[in-house]
């Protein structure tokens, strides 16, 4: 690279509106006159993810908890009660609310503690920095915009640094991101040319630079910035700065012993690492979104009883002005409020007496199940990879229940249903096949030129790396050759494939040395080729290409890429013999390459170098520049042949597949592969079935008819089926009727675009969104990953709103897992980017199976239940209160002590659901993974819709009304004890509450269907508390109470042999409806689910039959 | 009883359910194993009871229900069709009846009592132990405002709530600057007319009818929840310093003159009083009859006469008072109710046997041949 170009550059760069931020290596001020010295601030190297500081935590914490609508609803109550003379002690509900809000900040303040902590212990790190020729060590958080660091073997970057020189002497150092982006192979750095002979703290102190870049940006792999390297006075010279030269912070240095890297722009909270830190939009899963609802409907209930209340009351009180309250008119009228007010007043107390409707404790419950439910998935021996080492991981629980409801399921292909894990089958050159192993290639005899070629292509168009080392924890590829072992290592593993390919063919790459790449030939012979360029991979352009040098001199650029981005590109060669078996081995489900090369004159090269720099150097749009070019560079070709490289199936993945079909979900595939391999991956996994009647929706259609013909044909075609029969009795008609659609990425963006021919010819998306809906598998080729989520938003948002569920293990998957109701990242071999981002990862796509047909399902049945239940038990908790005030003149009287109010929804009936929720399994595993079609049993949300919640609201109404008026009919004007004696109200309260609680627990216990210990324990237990406490509250007089007005009451009502048949008979009463229905349903019209139950029963009943009946 | 209701089937799973043997495959040095522990728990495998209510399972249960509830419903019936209760209203709504200028001239004021007789027959003789209770209908004893109008501290005999009674007794804490000993609405309005019991025999001689005191109030309150302050000597100095309730005639501590341990706070009447009713029409009970020696009934059939010293207006808010003279059994009072639901339950639950037997012959067979492929 000659001067000349580095400054015209530097001239064009100056000429920019925006300055870019400009860092002084070692705070050094550039020679006069070169720029302006302008001091600019930047933020130190502290890195803070704490949210809290010790003075605001309680006013922030706080204000956070209470933007939450239940808190605030619970404090709004809390402060009525404090306020106006309400019928229950603010104590009922404010200790519940104190209770949550305080277990919640103390878990986000041990949170933010860690944080804190870890901030501490990062920031206070000890750091070498160059200063004055020496290296000094300092703390992280000291670190300042321009220090030079320097960083040991195994040290993590203390921020995002530029590097200057490295101990090895091809300025190259290795680097792990494990830590970023979960990759654990070693990527290579390169130093800045001009400094990396740098040897010594005093060499690197004596640099004279500045460096500019760009904002700071979050996203990883891009970084463009520029160096000006000041000498002696004269104009300084600037070289291009890429993501190759950062550093990132929290980035890992391997195999080199140290480097000199200088503190780039990015400190502190501007380091690419911190700018990642920024939380994932919240999801909300279908349960919560009905929870949401019912507590509205709940909320409307509450304000109708109170309202109804209020207006009784003054109703009630005009004719028939009681005795006890006349006694108070006196005393009321002297605060001679409006009767407004008076009323409003009243209605506030209803309000207050009633709100138990909506428990505090739901919420609670509801996380607490959440998030101790999805350790269930992270227990989960059968979702362990003994070959990973890991198992499945919930990043976030919000969504267990999701699991349950899936409709869709959008997957990748290569990693996710594929193995990823590539082997290399063939080579074709000019139409001959060259397959390693069997007995070597059909030598021909005139070793063509172009044999040579592709063979050296294969060798030098890759980014692979050599590791000679035998403890590298990346990729291992072990190849034994005499030396010590040594492996290749890339990103791709398409690319090891081929090179490992090669290297049976014959032709071994050895290594890259000073930028000489150096290959053993099939004559034992090492030819040396200077590796000038790397014109690197991307997806967009789905190629990539070198140029070398080779030992004689000739310029030659390689490329291999994708048949489609390489064919239109071909001037000369085989074409059409290569582009034959292409085509055969892309229906063999093969992964094909194609590969040419170009010649390039002195002169041409010369250009292409120009066209490069440019574009490398500049600071903006670096990119499109690049790209643009890459195009030019790479065209013209010869083509060579191509290559085949197979990716197997992942185990099982057909089996999953099927599981999901029969499951009822819409298995999507959406790949960037080329459409004959997908395809072939899609028979494969047996997604399309042979019966399966595949529609086109392809490029190469839409060429012949138009897409509006096209679409509204196969509309025809689907529609022609009677599928609405279809769908009643799936079972039996699976396999007759069913359609597979293809649809390539060109195709899709045509039908999303906005019509622009106006309404007349109807809306695309709609007919397509039509003609999907009528496929059982859909096939997308060709899509870029912005497609992929754009297709799941398309599904998400068209009317039946189904919950999607999207899965994938590369980069490009990450914006529909991002999109899809549940996103599910596979560990894979291309980093662990999917499964940071995802809302679950697990490491294979076989899991999948049980992640969602087990897991996903018992977490719905299980919240289901929960939520139902919840709502159940204090409609049968405030009702009897409400239809109290109707025989207590509206007087806000509850109906039991405070202890109950509080203790009902805390401690009395709260564990029993919470275990159930947790370990209830209503069919066993086997059953789940052995019928898929149980899944069915729950879609759309069915255990929540609101006929089941109607059912569970009336059986509510129906118990608390039995608890009422049985108590009522037993009190009537007599008493039921033996010596003649009476009981008061809070004996009514009390028996009414005794038959709620043991009516309400025995219930659940009659929904539960797995009776486990812990579910004994926890069920019996809890009714045991409810007795023992009672009988301790009622028999001490307690002194810190202003009222005793418990005492004894429990006890004298068990005295009484009618109190006991009548609790017996309410409850049987109040379960009596719960068992017909259940006993009804199952004989007349049962689910398939309960169908498995009862199947199971009997097998086991046959099975012990069998085994224990003597014979 | 739940647990016969359903079908049980006990399903013991094994403790490990697939321990592959690869486990120990990584094993090339100290790899710390993120594998998950093979626990039952763990691995959603504890042995469980999996019972599933169908109809082959409940019906035997609905069948035994039956065949329990509808003998004690018959039982509960009986016993309460042999208890023998008598009421008379004697409010004096109706201008003929004996209580009726009582209750028109009812004046706070007058220190004058007023008196009415009211006679009435009994058909059958009360056997056994006989109750004594009055009655008052539409008295709102359970209106928030009332039922919370106490201070309990001041009834458990606490000084300084004596003479500092809580502020939930407002208004009727103090009266002219003295602290009102019981406060509260429940106390002012303590019930107190007092009910004598004649018997007329054939000679027109009227007997009167010995009424016990002791035992109407609840033990634990008599002897735990209630008391006097600073013991039971000389009430008089106990509570000076104190007023007597606005409503009240005398001081507490001259309830009953007959018994000096029956004064104060631990005053039986006073302590039924206070145990508030949970329904507006409510009963309370006054006396007791005991059953004298030997075969005589308690109360034989015959004319007796109820004096009444009526001092206790309930017109105002349209009450009525009663008194009841019942019996009682191992059950309490008179209540049909109790029995009737027990038979209603038991035939409902035996009738629905009925309905599943059906029910599990025509579609259980069914089901269960085409429940099980293999």
């Amino acid at each position: 690279i000659t001067r000349g170009h580095q400054n015209k550059l530097f001239l064009t760069l100056q000429n920019r509106t925006r300055i870019p931020p400009c860092v002084y290596i070692g705070h050094k001020e550039p020679p006069p006159g070169a720029e302006a010295y302008i001091p600019q601030r930047y933020p130190d190297n502290r890195i803070v993810s704490s949210k809290y500081t010790f003075w605001n935590f309680i006013p922030k914490n706080l204000f956070e908890q209470f933007r939450r609508i239940a808190n605030f609803y619970f404090l709004v109550i809390f402060l009525v009660q404090l306020i106006i003379d309400t019928p229950t002690s603010p104590v009922t509900s404010g200790l519940p609310l104190f209770f949550v809000i305080t277990v919640t900040a103390i878990k986000q303040g041990y949170e933010d503690w860690l944080r804190h902590k870890a901030d501490c212990s990062i920031n206070e790190c000890p750091v070498d920095v160059v200063q004055q020729g020496k290296v000094v060590r300092t703390q992280s958080h000291k670190l300042r915009v321009g220090d030079v660091v320097m960083v040991r073997e195994d040290e993590t970057f203390p921020c995002d640094l530029i590097l200057l020189s490295s101990s090895r002497h091809d300025g190259t150092c290795y680097v792990t991101t494990a830590s970023l982006d979960g990759e654990s192979s070693h990527k290579t750095y390169y130093a800045v040319p001009d400094t990396m002979a740098f040897r010594t703290e005093q060499e690197v102190d004596s640099l004279h630079a500045t460096i500019e870049c760009e904002q700071p940006q979050p996203d990883l792999y891009k970084f463009v910035g520029r160096i000006n390297i000041y000498k002696d006075k004269e104009e300084p010279v600037a070289r291009p700065l890429g993501a190759e030269n950062l550093l990132l912070r929290g980035a890992t240095l391997k195999n080199t012993q140290h480097i000199y890297g200088t503190v780039a722009v990015y400190t502190g909270m501007e380091t690419k690492m911190a700018l990642n830190y920024q939380s994932k939009s919240q999801k909300r899963s279908a349960v919560e979104k009905s929870m949401n609802a019912f507590l509205i409907v709940y909320l409307c209930i509450l304000i109708s009883k109170a309202v109804i209340n209020t207006v009784l009351k003054y109703a009630w009180q005009c004719p028939n002005i009681s005795f006890t309250y006349s006694l108070y008119c006196t005393f009321l009228d002297t605060f001679s409020l409006l009767q407004v007010i008076r009323a409003f007043t009243d209605f506030l107390a209803f309000m207050v007496l009633f709100n138990y409707i909506i428990p505090v404790s739901m919420y609670v419950t509801v996380e607490m199940q959440k998030f101790l439910g999805s350790y269930f998935i992270t227990w989960d021996e059968e979702m362990f990879d003994e070959e990973l080492g890991e198992g499945a991981q919930v990043n976030t629980s919000d969504l267990n229940e999701e699991l349950g409801q899936v409709e869709y399921v959008f997957t990748d292909k290569t990693g996710t249903l594929t193995e990823n894990n590539m082997e290399f089958i063939e080579c074709c050159v000019d139409g001959n096949v060259y397959i390693p192993h069997s007995s070597g290639a059909e030598e021909t005899d005139e070793s063509c030129e172009h044999e040579d070629l592709f063979f050296r292509a294969l060798c030098l168009c890759h980014t692979v790396q050599v590791k000679e080392e035998e403890t590298v924890d990346g990729i291992k590829r072990g190849i034994h050759q005499g030396r010590p072992t040594s492996f290749y290592i890339s990103s791709s593993p398409d690319e090891v494939a081929l090179v490992e390919g090669m290297k049976r063919l014959g032709y071994t790459y050895l290594r890259l040395k000073d930028n000489h790449m150096e290959i053993l030939n099939k004559d034992d012979e090492i030819e040396r080729f200077e590796l000038l360029h790397v014109l690197n991979f991307d997806s967009v352009r789905r190629r990539m290409s070198v140029i070398v040098k080779s030992s004689s001199g000739e310029y030659l650029l390689f490329c291999k890429g994708a048949d489609s981005s390489i064919f239109p590109r071909v001037v000369s060669g085989k074409v059409e013999q290569v582009k034959a078996r292409v085509e055969q081995n892309a229906v063999e489900g093969l992964r094909t390459l194609c590969v040419a090369y170009k010649r390039l004159s002195t002169s041409e090269y010369e250009e292409a170098c120009h066209h490069l720099t440019e574009a490398k150097l500049a600071l903006q749009d670096r990119e499109q520049r690049l790209a643009q070019a890459y195009d030019i560079i790479e065209r013209d070709f010869v083509l060579l042949g191509a290559t085949a490289v197979e990716d197997r199936l992942q185990e099982k993945a057909a089996d999953t597949i099927e599981s999901l079909h029969k499951a009822g979900m819409k298995v999507w595939v959406l790949t960037g592969d080329k459409m004959e391999t997908a395809a072939a991956t899609c028979y494969a996994s047996k997604l399309f079935r042979r019966s399966t009647q595949i529609l086109e929706l392809t490029k190469k259609r839409t060429e012949e008819q138009s897409l509006h013909d096209v679409l509204f044909e196969l509309n025809r075609t689907v529609l022609r089926q009677p599928h609405g029969h279809t769908r009643t009795e799936q079972d039996s008609n699976f396999d007759c009727l069913d359609f597979g659609l293809i649809i390539d990425g060109a195709t899709l963006s045509a039908v999303l675009k906005p019509n622009q021919e106006g309404a007349a010819h109807g809306n695309y998306r709609e007919i397509f969104l039509e003609i999907c809906r009528n496929c059982s598998a859909v096939l997308c080729c060709r899509m870029a990953p912005l497609q992929k989520a754009q297709i799941v938003k398309l599904i998400k948002a068209s009317k039946e709103h189904p919950i999607t569920l999207a899965i994938g293990d590369g980069a490009n998957d990450v914006s529909m897992i991002l999109e899809a109701h549940v996103g599910i990242g596979i560990m894979g071999k291309e980093g662990r980017q999917a499964a940071r981002n995802s809302d679950y990862a697990i490491p294979k796509f076989k899991h999948l199976k049980k992640m969602l047909l087990v897991h996903g399902h018992y977490y719905y049945i299980r919240i289901a239940e929960l939520v139902q239940y919840f709502f159940y038990k204090n409609v049968c908790f405030i009702f009897p209160q409400f239809l109290y005030q109707f025989f207590c003149g509206f007087s806000q009287q509850p109906l039991y002590d405070t202890a109950y109010l509080t203790l009902y929804n805390i401690s009395f009936t709260s564990l029993p659901i919470l275990l159930y929720s947790l370990v209830e399994q209503h069919v066993t595993i086997e059953t789940l993974k052995r019928e898929p079609s149980l899944y069915r049993d729950i879609a759309k949300n069915s255990l929540l819709r609101w006929p089941v919640f109607l059912y569970w609201t009336c059986l509510g109404v129906f118990d608390a009304v039995i608890f009422f008026f049985g108590a009522y009919f037993l009190f009537d004007n007599t008493t039921f004890t033996s010596n003649g004696q009476m009981f008061g109200n809070w004996t009514f309260g009390t028996l009414v509450f005794t038959v709620l609680v043991f009516t309400v627990t025995l219930k659940l216990a009659l929904d539960t269907h797995h009776w486990t210990w812990i579910n004994h324990f926890v069920i019996w237990g809890s009714l045991l508390f409810y007795v023992i406490f009672s009988l301790l509250w009622g028999g001490i007089i307690w002194p810190f109470l202003n009222y005793q007005r418990m005492y004894y009451v429990f006890m004298q009502m068990l005295s009484s042999g009618p109190a006991w048949l009548s609790i017996i008979l309410l409850i049987t009463v109040s379960l009596l409806p719960d068992v017909i229905k259940k006993v009804l349903c199952r004989a007349m019209c049962p689910t398939a689910t309960e169908r498995a139950q009862v199947g199971f029963a009997l097998k086991w009943r046959l099975y012990k039959a069998a085994f224990f009946t003597p014979k | 009883m739940i647990a016969a209701m359903m079908a049980s089937s006990y399903n013991a799973k094994e403790e490990d359910g697939h321990h592959s043997g690869s486990s120990s495959h990584g094993g090339a040095g100290a790899v710390k194993s993120k594998k998950p522990d093979n626990t039952a728990f763990k691995q959603q495998r504890l042995p469980a009871w999996q019972p599933i209510l169908t109809a082959g399972t409940v019906l035997p249960a609905f069948f035994v229900i039956g065949l329990i509830f509808i003998p004690i419903g018959i039982g509960l019936y009986v016993t309460s069709n042999n208890i023998k209760e008598f009421e008379v209203d004697y409010t004096g709504v109706d201008i003929n009846s004996p209580c009726y200028s009582c209750a028109k001239n009812f004046s706070w004021n007058s220190t004058q009592s007023c008196v009415c007789s009211v006679n009435f027959t009994l058909e059958q003789p009360f056997e056994s132990n006989v109750f004594m209770y009055y009655g008052l209908s539409n008295f709102y004893q359970n209106h928030r405002r009332y039922v919370k109008s106490r201070d309990d501290s001041q009834l458990n005999g606490d000084l300084s709530a004596l003479m500092n009674p809580s502020k939930e007794c407002e208004p009727y804490r103090t009266n002219d600057g003295l602290p009102i000993a019981p406060c509260g609405a429940i106390a002012n309005s303590l019930f107190n007319d007092t009910l004598d019991l004649y018997y007329v025999d054939s000679n027109s001689t009227k007997t009167p009818i010995p009424l016990a005191k002791k035992g109407i109030a609840w033990w634990t309150d008599k002897h735990v929840k209630f008391r006097n302050p600073s013991g039971n000597t000389n009430l008089t100095v106990t509570f000076q310093g104190t007023t007597k309730p606005v409503n009240w005639r005398k001081p507490v501590y001259e309830l009953d003159p007959s018994e000096a341990d029956n004064n104060g706070f631990i005053n039986e009447d006073f302590i039924v009083w206070m145990r508030t009713a949970a329904l507006p029409t409510f009963r309370k009970l006054y006396r007791i009859i005991q059953k004298k020696s030997g075969t005589t009934p308690t109360l034989p059939s015959g004319r007796y006469i109820l004096d009444i010293t009526y001092n206790y207006p309930v017109l105002s808010f349209d009450g009525r008072k009663r008194m009841i003279l019942s019996t009682i059994s191992w059950m309490g009072g008179k209540n049909p109710f109790l029995g009737i639901a027990y038979i209603t339950v038991g035939s409902i639950c035996f009738f629905l046997g009925v309905v599943l037997l059906i029910i599990h012959h025509k579609y259980d067979t069914r089901n269960n041949s085409a429940d099980i492929p293999n």
